[in-house]
């Protein structure tokens, strides 16, 4: 058994135990679920909105050199250069380039997920460049030295008293227990940063291809001031992200605030198309983009699951899935979590080593239908348990199952096997719930139920003899 | 109408009064029922688990028993969706391809039957009591079973039902989850009972056994007066 | 030179050669909605908005209070001026951010205080220190509660985020009902040469970073405030 499945079974089984936790990460949802609900009534028809975005993603992910060449094309028109990494470590290395060749001294970023699936601050911080993250949740995770616990909220399981705490520690600060006030305090940090920075680092929501912009939403305007001060901009975003036109973010941009944080629209909704233009007050004067691969091109050859990539990463899987809620963003041990990174994780990493993401699901199905753009997520993950079967499967499954096979495949066995089974159930009643006990993952918990004396089969042959 | 009975695996063996509840509201309508002989299991365990092979070997054997059936009836949200919705994924390319296609055409659950085929929404039974429905996730998200459970529930006289927050979230079955992921099935589980308890009411329905085995399981553990019952159960009493 | 970039694209061609995804299992058809809106499908989904001016500024307001964002209606020009000296009193400011542009420098004539213009040069410490960032812009969006800005329209990038107020001087003549008018506005003045930067702006800087709880005045804005000058 690969050692992430190991690590994933004891951390679940750790945040599993911390009731307080999980009743503070369910609270903590409650009022996203009421707005999504609310914003999700204001559409006219929010399935005939999904369909429309599924279709526009479909478009995309299926023709994606040609979106690709030509986002490419207009942006690097406008002066920005297009650098395409086919790995993790390409990016990175391109990064520190820029970084090196322009003297940047401080880097200060915009939220984005990318980053930490490249380990790119850490590459940074090794070749002495000082990260700071701007947004607030991120910036809280990266004091604490911890990675973010879910795609949008990075800090949505700390409370405000571990902030404060956190926050007199590092920094200094008078405790307070006022959001308010541990906002402000954070407001004021990053102010001289935006200042001092020379290098602003950014994801992207999506790319268009037809007037070559990327677009990056976000409520706080870290990004925005991340995007505008600094003198390089770099945007760091997967090749999946590109979208056709422009209009297309009349869609996309407000299905993106009502799936991931149950908003109209988030506050800041911004295209960049190219550093600073002749003639403009401001802006960077170098812009750098980072079209990054890193097997997402393993996914694409997957027809059957290609639609994974039409993820907008809103979260809003995340926040419907029972595992998630249950047992947290550090159990996956991986940057994406919840539904879209059991699916695309084996995809992203490997199979064998992370399949047991797939297989950590009851298949609820809660997922695929929150998803903005009908990525057919718990499908999937029963697809990926196939295809990790067919590509190594486990000996004693593979007995237990050809057993059952045998059995089901002769329902005169089936019938033998459990008169059988209806033998032993008081053997098993002595050891119910000791360490003896074969079924003790269930009735540590739960009651067993006991077979019936007879089976409906049984009882009605004898009261009706035959098939009628 | 003849109407074939399709009893899953663990309703044969530990929930038999489920299918005799089948059996007397269908014939109390009117209707034949047919038991076809030979039944086993669906192959929904393998099959999510992904050993599809062997998942094939007891499908066929549900295939052959219904192979003449005009309609298939089941009183399980998951079983049925075995049939409807992966019958056809688990053949795909096969030369049962076609049969598992006409097979998941004429199968239905239970309450979809009622309401959406024989478009019956009373069938005289008689419950006292205050009740929850527990939406099973393969009814709800793979067939859209959602309002028949509730129509029917709705004619069943001396029946209050009081609807839970958190009707639609799983109650951590999910079939061989519940044991290989017991921490987060027993987790998800907590979550299901604390809502069912926090609406005051003495019986859980739902129209899949084995998320009231799951329900049944840690409520009966607790120590709880709340007992469940299968819909076609209620639908049965007088 | 960049073989990262003929890897991937052999990668995705090789991907996607005979080797079709499954269409997605759509139940509202997109070609009826494109048709009945004109090549606009998404308008046959997203909030309804009223078709008459009246309708969206009535829209846009209700949205706005909802979001925190100040909206002051005006009969001219002359009234949003006092409107702003009132602001200004009120707030005891003591350095304005704006830019070149007609309304903009209306409402600014007479005003003694010290002005930054991004148009004209500025240091991040100087628009840093200001109390306000003046603009107009581009378009209002009825649908959203939005307001467009641009490089162009708006001074650049940083001036209406950088100081903790915004007030942004618009006429109801710039009131669109929703995101597909605003993009088509902004194809219709720029044609291909699009500013490098134009953002949608929807109410103060937020965040719910901490416990989901909603708190003004992250990074960006705490206060964004309109004034709307009636205009046919």
């Amino acid at each position: 058994m690969p050692a992430q499945s190991t690590d994933f079974q004891t951390l679940s089984r750790r945040y599993t135990a911390d009731k307080p936790l999980r009743a503070f990460i369910r609270k903590a949802l409650g009022g996203y679920y009421q707005k999504r609900d609310e914003n999700k009534s204001n559409f006219q028809d929010w399935q005939g909105a999904r369909d429309l975005a599924a279709e526009i993603k479909y478009e995309a992910v299926n023709h994606l050199e040609d979106y690709l060449l030509e986002f490419e094309a207009k942006i690097t028109a406008r002066g920005a250069k297009v650098f395409w990494a086919p790995d993790a470590e390409a990016a990175r290395n391109y990064i520190l380039q820029v970084a090196k060749e322009n003297g940047v001294r401080a880097i200060i970023k915009s939220k984005t997920m990318t980053s930490e699936e490249i380990h790119l601050n850490h590459a940074l911080e090794k070749e002495g460049f000082g990260v700071i993250e701007s947004d607030l949740g991120e910036y809280i995770v990266q004091l604490r030295e911890e990675p973010p616990f879910h795609l949008v909220f990075p800090a949505m399981h700390l409370t405000r008293g571990q902030i404060s705490e956190l926050f007199e520690e590092k920094l200094g600060s008078e405790p307070t227990d006022e959001p308010e006030k541990l906002t402000m305090i954070a407001r004021d940090v990053m102010r001289s940063k935006y200042c001092e920075a020379d290098m602003g680092i950014s994801g992207a929501n999506f790319a268009v291809a037809e007037t070559g912009m990327i677009s990056i939403t976000e409520n706080e305007g870290n990004a925005r001031l991340t995007t505008s001060l600094p003198r390089i901009h770099v945007a760091l975003l997967g090749i999946e992200k590109v979208l056709p036109h422009l209009e297309d973010l009349s869609l996309f941009l407000p299905m993106l605030a009502t799936a991931g944080a149950g908003q109209t629209m988030t506050c800041y909704n911004t295209m960049y198309g190219g550093p600073r233009q002749p003639g403009e007050p401001d802006g960077p004067e170098q812009m750098h983009v980072v079209l990054l691969d890193n097997r997402r091109t393993e996914l694409l050859a997957d027809a059957e699951q290609r639609d994974a990539l039409g993820c907008i990463r809103c979260g809003a899987c995340l926040n419907v899935c029972p595992i998630f809620k249950n047992i947290g963003g550090y159990s996956y041990g991986t940057t994406y979590g919840g539904p879209i990174g059991s699916v695309i994780t084996p995809h992203l990493r490997g199979l064998k080593d992370w399949k047991h993401l797939s297989a950590a699901s009851s298949l609820c199905g809660a997922c695929t239908e929150a998803c903005p753009v009908k990525i057919d997520l718990h499908h999937h993950l029963l697809q990926n348990r196939r295809n990790g079967v067919k590509a190594s499967p486990s000996p004693f499954e593979k007995l237990t199952y050809g057993g059952f096979s045998v059995m089901m495949g002769h329902p005169l066995l089936y019938r033998f096997a459990i008169k059988i089974g209806r033998f032993f159930q008081p053997l098993h009643d002595l050891v119910n719930g000791t360490f003896l006990d074969p079924l003790r993952a269930w009735t540590s918990s739960r009651k067993l139920p006991k077979l019936a004396s007879t089976s409906f089969q049984e009882q009605w042959k004898k009261e009706r003899g035959g098939e009628k | 109408m003849r109407i074939s009975l399709f009893v899953p695996c663990f309703i044969d063996q530990l929930y038999p009064n489920v299918a005799w509840s089948v059996v007397r509201v269908l014939e109390g309508l009117g209707h034949e029922v047919i038991f076809p002989q030979g039944q086993s299991c669906c192959g929904q365990p393998p099959f999510n688990s992904g050993y599809w092979d062997e998942a094939r070997s007891a499908a066929l054997v549900t295939m052959r028993a219904f192979r003449d059936a005009e309609v298939v009836v089941g009183p399980s949200g998951s079983c049925v969706t075995m049939i409807k919705v992966f019958y056809p994924d688990l053949f795909k390319g096969q030369p049962e391809e076609l049969e598992a296609r006409e097979l998941a055409a004429k199968t239905h659950e239970f309450s979809s039957f009622l309401v959406n085929v024989l478009g019956i929404s009373d069938v005289g039974a008689k419950f006292e009591g205050k009740v929850t429905f527990h939406d099973g996730c393969h009814g709800l998200r793979e067939l859209g079973i959602k309002k028949e459970p509730r129509v029917l529930l709705e004619k069943v006289k001396g029946l209050e039902l009081i609807e839970m927050n958190e009707a639609e979230t799983c109650c951590g079955f999910g079939g061989t989850f519940a044991v290989k992921f017991a921490t987060i099935s027993t987790a998800m589980d907590e979550v299901k009972c604390a809502s069912i308890l926090e609406t005051g009411v003495n019986t859980v329905v739902s129209n899949d056994s084995s998320c009231l085995m799951q329900i049944r399981g840690m409520l009966e553990k607790e120590g709880s007066k709340v007992r469940g019952l299968h819909l076609a159960e209620i639908l049965a009493s007088r | 030179m960049n073989d990262g970039r003929s890897l991937i694209l052999k990668r995705i061609r090789e991907a996607l050669r005979d080797n079709p995804a499954p269409h997605p299992h759509t139940s509202h058809s997109q070609v009826e909605a494109e048709t009945h809106t004109g090549g606009h499908p998404q308008r046959d989904w997203l909030p309804k908005v009223g078709e008459t001016v009246s309708e969206q500024i009535d829209l846009f307001s209700t949205i706005s209070a909802g979001l925190k964002t100040e909206v002051h209606r005006v009969a001219n020009l002359a009234a949003a001026r006092e409107r702003f000296l009132a602001l200004s009193k009120e707030n005891g400011w003591k350095k304005i951010g704006s830019h070149q542009h007609t309304d903009v420098d209306f409402l600014l004539t007479g005003c003694t205080l010290p002005i930054v213009r991004t148009d004209l040069g500025y240091t991040i410490s100087d628009l840093e220190s200001c109390d306000v960032g003046l603009t107009a812009c581009e378009v209002l969006v009825a649908q959203t509660g939005g307001i467009l800005v641009s490089v162009e329209s708006s001074g650049g990038r940083a001036l209406s985020v950088l100081p903790p107020h915004h007030v942004v001087i618009a006429r109801t003549s710039q009131m669109v009902p929703d995101l597909t008018a605003s993009f088509q506005h902004v194809k219709n003045k720029y044609g291909n040469n699009f500013p490098s930067f134009m953002s949608f702006i929807t109410g103060p800087s937020r965040t719910g970073d901490i416990e989901r709880i909603l708190v003004l005045g992250a990074h960006g804005p705490k206060r964004l405030s309109v004034l709307l000058v009636d205009q046919e």
